[in-house]
């Protein structure tokens, strides 16, 4: 190597450095459309939404609507229920935390902190068992006058919250809001 | 790796030993990656990478649209748009898979045509060459079924005339269709099948790719010389090649990303320029398009194809001899293979002892004559089966044949041959200078 | 703005498929459509009063079932609320998938299919015609000129004039005259000897779509013939190719740092072969 062609060094490494990046970025640009169009198409992301009409949802009652491919369920509670639910100490509950996307990620498992209204009449909650995602069966049934999973036998009570059987968490709340006096948005974006 | 000879890999750490022992792999792809490789290829040599690019790009696109198409009459047309439409990223998935079909072919014809030029195909190199041409069959077959997916006019109507071809063998013909398709006319068992096909045939073709690389690796790569590398000793193989890593890497590198920018331009800013608007119209088997042109790419041979009509005297006397077992139809579709058959059998048909165009002088001129006659071909392929342009597709043709079959075995022995550099490496310093840094100049091509 | 461009029959021939009756001449004029060009982006307003004209005018008769009524709302295109969009798709009536019961439309729904037989679904159609590729079928018009598909809709939409002299007389029944439609029938009388037509255009089955004030546009743009053809052939051509400008983006970026590689490949591939090569010279 003569002393001419060192001088050429950093030169060289910064053209041998500036290569490889570029390569390196142009491969990264090309997988990514290759991952990214395995993430939901925009069909079913317009699905992400959904506009649940509750007017005619009696108290007592509720009803199961699909959204995103998985169940709802939507709960218009008799004053039973929400005294039942209320009248449990939080030290009783197997899982302490609200799962309520609308809420804090730390918010406890309170009756109020479950439900859409203030009031607590209105529980809107996925209806999939925590445990291994069966159905579970509702409209007060299994031991705590709520819900529950014929799969493993799997007790919530009526503000979804696991009480007994194998499910390590309470029934997830997805984000909701009412829109107007009747209507409950599933999902985010106006 | 047999021929030129060259330093092998040797394992040097325990677990490189180890490895080596038991699955010489790391040897093997040195052994690849290290050839020694002529110096003094040209730019037309850089097709090879391109063509790899190509079956990389179509296979990872064709397996994630595969992830959203669905290959069924009712859906498949729905799942196109759905890909155009909803997928994330999938207009430009689609664009580049039908635009990556035209650039395939781009390459694959300039590819052949250096090999034609530069005598590739001759001794002892026969085996890459018919390879290759299988390799191009297989390409054509997928390209074809590929086009039938998305279930557009062009599609079902070009299924229906392709597939018509092999009715026009005598007797069996009928069967044989129905066969292929499935049924008495394209439908759903078609579509069905074309899918299965177009997403086997790809790997068959990397199958063949790796054969095709292995021929030439065995023989060693031609060079625009066409003298071979001197062998007799390592010292004297280094002085006529250089290792294809890093030097021919980067080179192709190189040319690739100047063709990826084309093509790039071309996927972003008119994708469409190359297709037929016909195909964006459902497929409907009850009304036909008024012109059904293929892709740009089977043109030439579908020139060739309707080149042959009953009216023509070979034709006549064909038809004669034969007892009419051969008609215009048969005679035609008899004519597009044979075109490719006896582009495959150019080896054993030239008999020049001179291997490249270069020193051929008057070789040179009827292969330039080639060329544009498969220009020609291109587009009398895409032109209506009136006027003078029947007279242009059975000229064309013609030269096509007669090309192969009299042009190439006459010249060789007509032709006086000049002389050719008795080394690469003498060709190579003709260009440039020694790597001494020395001032040898020479008229630059 | 408008340029007047006659393009030939073997233009029309050769572009437009529907050869077998082509004949004459179709007269083509330029638009300055504000999606054309390397950068060219949709006109969020042109596309919103395209979707009016398409609305009260188009959907009588044809149909876009491949395109989604949300898309409505996707930014680059019209970009209309979601509440507006919600409103917009309560006017049609749809057999629910699940329950087989008709109901309102929904933004998730997708526009009707052609009300009639023989009027093509406006969005395929339109893509059709991306293929219309100016003189000889070379796309160079629509590279240099930006003359394409969307001036031949313009064209056909305003093209209907007078019935040629060699045609009174002997007009087809429920056809009209186009003189930027090729694809259609010619009487005999306006054929010569070999067969060829002597006129520009042809007849079409679609009567005459378009007339000044036809619709009354929300933001007070003009509603002449011209400007509703114009607004309503931008919509379609957004319908088609929804995602035109991202695949121009897309292209761009690739292109530009291609260059980029290209040059850096360049310059590393000279230096590897600087060894092996010393100084190139010519004489």
């Amino acid at each position: 190597m003569s002393i001419a062609e060192d001088t050429d060094g950093t030169r060289r490494d910064f053209l041998n450095y500036a290569t490889v990046g570029a390569a390196t970025v142009a491969t990264g640009a090309a997988i990514w459309p290759l991952i990214d169009q395995m993430n939901p198409s925009a069909d079913v992301m317009a699905f992400s939404v959904m506009l649940v009409d509750v007017g005619s949802l009696e108290v007592g009652t509720q009803i199961t609507v699909k959204w995103q491919g998985k169940p709802v369920f939507i709960r218009r509670r008799s004053e039973a229920d929400i005294s039942l639910a209320r009248s449990i100490r939080l030290n009783d509950l197997v899982d302490p935390i609200a799962r309520n996307a609308n809420r804090d990620p730390k918010a406890d498992a309170s009756d109020a902190n479950r439900t859409l209204d203030e009031a607590g009449e209105w529980l809107v909650q996925m209806g999939v068992c925590t445990h291994l995602g069966c159905v579970p069966i509702g409209d007060g049934a299994g031991d705590f006058g709520g819900w529950f999973c014929p799969c493993h036998g799997s007790h919530y009570d009526s503000a979804g919250r696991i009480r007994k059987g194998p499910a390590p968490e309470n029934l997830p709340v997805p984000i909701a809001r009412f829109v107007d006096e009747t209507t409950i948005q599933l999902g985010e974006v106006a | 790796m047999a021929g030129i000879p060259h330093d092998h890999y040797e394992p040097k750490t325990g677990a490189e030993q180890w490895l080596h022992r038991r699955l010489p792999i790391v040897g093997l792809l040195y052994d690849t990656i290290m050839i020694p490789t002529p110096k003094n290829l040209n730019w037309m040599w850089i097709w090879g990478i391109v063509l790899t690019f190509c079956l990389v790009l179509q296979i990872v696109t064709g397996i994630v649209l595969a992830m959203h198409y669905t290959p069924h009459v009712d859906y498949a047309f729905a799942s196109v748009e759905h890909i155009m439409r909803n997928v994330n990223g999938g207009f430009m998935l689609r664009y580049l898979h039908a635009n990556g079909a035209s650039l395939f072919f781009v390459a694959v014809y300039l590819h052949i045509f250096r090999g034609l030029y530069y005598g590739s195909y001759k001794a002892p190199r026969e085996i890459t060459w018919i390879i290759g041409m299988l390799i191009y069959l297989a390409m054509m077959a997928t390209a074809f079924m590929g086009y039938v997916l998305p279930w557009g006019q062009m599609s079902f109507w070009g299924a229906t005339v392709i597939t018509g071809l092999f009715g026009a063998i005598p007797g069996i013909g009928e069967s044989i269709q129905t066969w292929l398709l499935g049924g008495p006319a394209v439908d759903n068992a078609t579509l069905n099948r074309f899918f299965s096909l177009h997403y086997l045939l790809p790997f068959v073709i990397a199958a063949l790719v790796a054969i095709h690389i292995w021929a030439f690796h065995s023989t060693g790569n031609n060079n625009p010389t066409g003298v071979e590398v001197r062998r007799t000793s390592k010292q004297e193989a280094q002085k006529d090649t250089l290792p294809f890593w890093p030097y021919f890497v980067m080179k192709d590198l190189f040319a690739l990303a100047i063709v990826l920018l084309v093509f790039f331009a071309i996927v972003g800013f008119m994708p469409n320029y190359l297709g037929h608007p016909d195909n964006y119209i459902e497929a409907n088997p009850l009304s036909t398009p008024a012109h059904i042109v293929p892709e740009w790419y089977f043109l030439p041979f579908y020139a060739i194809l309707r080149a042959f009509t009953a009216d023509v005297w070979i034709v006549q006397i064909v038809q004669f001899i034969t007892f009419g077992i051969i008609d215009a139809k048969f005679f035609g579709v008899l004519a597009m293979f044979g075109a490719i058959a006896v582009m495959a059998l150019a080896p054993w048909l030239d008999t020049s002892s001179v291997r490249s165009g270069r020193y051929r002088p008057v070789f040179k001129w009827w292969f330039a004559v080639f060329c544009v006659n498969f220009v020609v071909l291109t587009w009398v392929g895409a032109m209506p089966t009136d006027g003078i342009y029947p007279y242009i597709s059975l000229i064309a043709s013609t030269y096509w044949f007669a090309y192969f079959l009299v042009i190439l075995p006459l010249l060789g022995v007509i032709e006086k041959p000049l002389a050719a550099p008795a080394t690469i490496e003498e060709d190579f310093n003709a260009h440039y200078s020694p790597a001494t840094g020395g001032t040898k100049t020479i008229v630059a091509e | 703005m408008i340029r007047k461009l006659t393009l030939t029959a073997a233009t029309a021939l050769a572009l437009t498929g529907g050869a077998a009756m082509a004949a004459g001449e179709a007269h083509t004029h330029d638009v300055d459509f504000s999606f054309e060009g390397p950068f060219g982006a949709f006109d969020q307003h042109q596309l919103q009063r395209g979707l009016q004209v398409y609305t009260e005018v188009c959907s009588a008769c044809h149909g876009m079932k491949f395109v989604p009524i949300r898309t409505l709302s996707d930014e680059g295109g019209p970009a209309l609320p979601a509440d507006q969009v919600r409103a917009y798709a309560t006017q049609f009536t749809v057999t629910d998938a699940e329950t087989g019961e008709d109901r309102e439309g929904k933004p998730t729904d997708h526009f009707p299919n052609s009300a009639l037989e023989n009027a093509p679904d406006l969005s395929l159609m339109t893509k059709a015609r991306a293929g219309f590729h100016g003189p000889l079928g070379t796309g160079l018009s629509q590279l240099f000129n930006g003359m394409g598909g969307p001036e031949h809709m313009y064209s056909v939409l305003t093209g209907y004039t007078e019935v040629p002299a060699c045609a009174v007389d002997n007009e087809p029944d429920g056809f009209y005259y186009n003189e930027a439609f090729a694809n259609g029938s010619v009487p005999d009388s306006c054929k010569d000897e070999h067969g060829a037509s002597t006129v520009a255009g042809s007849w079409i089955a679609m009567p005459p779509p378009l007339f000044d004030d036809m619709v009354t546009y929300a933001d007070g743009h003009e509603a002449s013939e011209h400007a509703m053809a114009e607004d309503v052939t931008a919509f379609l051509t957004w319908a088609a190719e929804p995602k035109m400008m991202a695949r121009k983006q897309a292209g761009f970026t690739a292109v530009v740092f291609l260059t980029i590689l290209s040059v850096l490949l360049y310059l590393t591939n000279k230096r590897i072969w600087a060894n092996a090569k010393g100084k190139k010279k010519t004489v």
